[in-house]
């Protein structure tokens, strides 16, 4: 198999987008596949939009940079305004389903209770990003499960396993 | 999982080959997007027995790398453009006292403070010519987090064995982007520590070339007494202004460089063999016109990537011979054409050279690439 996904997550600053980028190119090379993970920061990483973008690929990656995002996630209506257009046609949209979204797009869309489940059901707002990835792994189907959920323990504070294995698990099971 | 194997930040990476280079101080003054250089090595060095110290600017941050190398103790500082120029006065203070040193330059959009967090190749010409005066340059390009590791060994290794302040220009993309990198190359790398007096302390006459044209270094406190000028000197360090003198030193610290050029250029070459066509570009770029090579190549096209690693001094052999076997390079950088003059200076007579940058904080993607060579090529 030759495959390259070009994944691009976006939200507030503060929402552990980068951390989740991270996690999922740590657990891509753990599971052996390529992985390069990096953003763009600046005066927007401070409230405003902000995003994370990881490729992982089969094969050598070149160029480090998103161009067409296989896979957007959106947590914000600010960072998906911004972004829903670097979607591919044929991508996958996954956004939290407190989103108006006003784009008509081709692409597989996933409307998520992601801030809901963190905020509500969690109680932790801070673990909307662990949700995602538990979701974003679910529907890649590439990088394993349990690959993820171990990478995501080395990098989470210690005294949180508990919850990020839960936030992780919710996240996956959002997906049918 | 191969325990070696790694996600590191390209400046996180550019600290762990220091480290394995032998760097036992680091003084300097954080400034994006170079930052987590000084806060890794913060973190690290004191683990180590080494020193860290954050000084109160730019200037006493190279002047202090300066001094921690005199002592003996393998130095590092790291910036991004408004504090490269704030440290030009040293690093030529370093070149003539020959005081072995790395000096990381991680690129950011200018000038004068110009777009903090945005990537550009735009010290290109200021990493050669930012101190006044002739003076050598050794200046050393990675491309990806592997490379940003085994780079910094060799600035390392050039700034010890040629006594010399070696630059190390990274860009933002590079320096912040984590990729994948293994670690088991620690053990298989060469380190060269810099050549000390073998004489006694009374014997010693601090810049007195062996035959190789470089001085013994003796670490001060040690008990070798000399002095340390930026004025020209003779052998023993004190000042002279004899035009025998100072010829002397002028030649021997070019010739030290220029005559080891084959040692000290580091370069890559991607589908050349057969090229027509082929660009030459460096860091991030670089990874953009592979990209682009491979994509014009499945549409028939004869192109190729000379990827220079050391930018100063300037492969110029091999991009002759660049010139020689293609119809036309083009030069892409993120700025506003410095090392196409370079590339100019020396392919200009063989072939057509072309210029491809941007300065808007974006990096060069590889569409826009594509398209360039595509237009340059009817």
């Amino acid at each position: 198999m030759s495959k390259k996904y070009e994944i691009r997550l976006t939200g507030s600053g503060g929402q552990g987008l980068i951390l989740a980028g991270i996690i999922l190119a740590d657990a891509s090379l753990m599971q052996g596949i390529n992985a390069i993970q990096s953003q763009s920061y600046g005066p927007e990483a401070r409230g405003g939009a902000s995003k994370a973008e990881v490729i992982i690929s089969t094969e050598e990656i070149n160029y480090p940079k998103v161009q067409q995002c296989d896979l957007l996630l959106c947590l914000t209506q600010k960072s998906y305004n911004e972004y829903i257009a670097t979607l591919k046609n044929d991508g996958i949209l996954v956004v939290d389903d407190s989103i108006e979204m006003t784009e008509i797009s081709s692409a597989t869309i996933y409307r998520l209770p992601i801030l809901q489940t963190a905020n509500e059901e969690l109680k932790k707002p801070m673990v909307a990003n662990i949700i995602s990835l538990g979701a974003i792994t679910k529907i890649l189907n590439l990088v394993k499960e349990e690959m993820v959920l171990k990478a995501v323990l080395n990098r989470v504070p210690p005294g949180t396993d508990l919850i990020n294995t839960t936030a992780f698990n919710k996240g996956v099971s959002l997906i049918k | 999982m191969n325990k070696n194997i790694k996600l590191l930040q390209g400046n996180e990476a550019c600290v762990e080959g220091a480290l394995a280079a032998g760097m036992e101080f680091f003084a300097g003054y954080p400034i994006t997007p170079s930052t987590e250089i000084a806060e890794i090595s913060a973190q690290k060095l004191p683990a180590i027995g080494g020193h860290f110290i954050q000084m109160e600017d730019e200037i006493a941050g190279m002047a202090a790398t300066l001094g921690g190398s005199l002592t003996g103790k393998k130095s590092m500082t790291a910036t991004s453009g408004p504090g490269f120029s704030l440290k030009q006065e040293n690093i030529g203070y370093g070149c003539i006292a020959e005081i072995p040193c790395v000096i990381v330059n991680v690129q950011r959009g200018g000038p004068s403070t110009g777009l903090p967090t945005s990537p550009a190749q735009s010290d290109i010409m200021q990493a050669k010519w930012g101190t006044h005066g002739d003076h050598p340059v050794i200046a050393l390009y990675p491309n990806s987090v592997q490379e940003i590791f085994t780079t910094t060994v060799d600035a390392f290794n050039m700034a010890e064995k040629y006594r010399t302040p070696v630059i190390l220009l990274l860009d933002e993309i590079i320096g912040h982007m984590r990729e994948k990198i293994d670690l088991s190359i620690v053990d298989s790398l060469e380190i060269i520590d810099r050549k000390r007096p073998s004489c006694t302390p009374e014997e010693y006459k601090a810049y007195q070339a062996d035959e190789d044209l470089i001085p013994p270094m003796a670490d001060f406190g040690s008990g070798y007494r000399y002095h340390v000028t930026g004025l020209m000197h003779d052998e023993t360090g004190f000042p002279s202004n004899n035009s025998k003198v100072a010829h002397q030193l002028m030649h021997r610290l070019m010739d030290k460089i220029d005559k080891n050029v084959e040692d000290i250029v580091k370069y890559e070459e991607y589908m050349l063999e057969d090229a027509e066509i082929a660009f030459v570009a460096f860091g991030a770029t670089s990874r953009a016109a592979k990209e682009a090579i491979d994509n014009l190549r499945k549409k028939g096209i004869k192109i190729g990537l000379f990827r220079p690693i050391t930018i100063w001094p300037s492969p110029q052999k091999q991009l002759l011979a660049l010139s020689e076997k293609v119809n036309t390079i083009i030069v892409a950088e993120m700025n506003m054409g410095q090392y196409t003059y370079e590339v100019e200076r020396i392919a200009a007579k063989n072939c057509n050279v072309e210029f491809y940058g941007r300065v808007d904080g974006q990096p060069i993607n590889p569409d826009e690439l594509m398209k360039f060579a595509e237009e340059v090529l009817l």
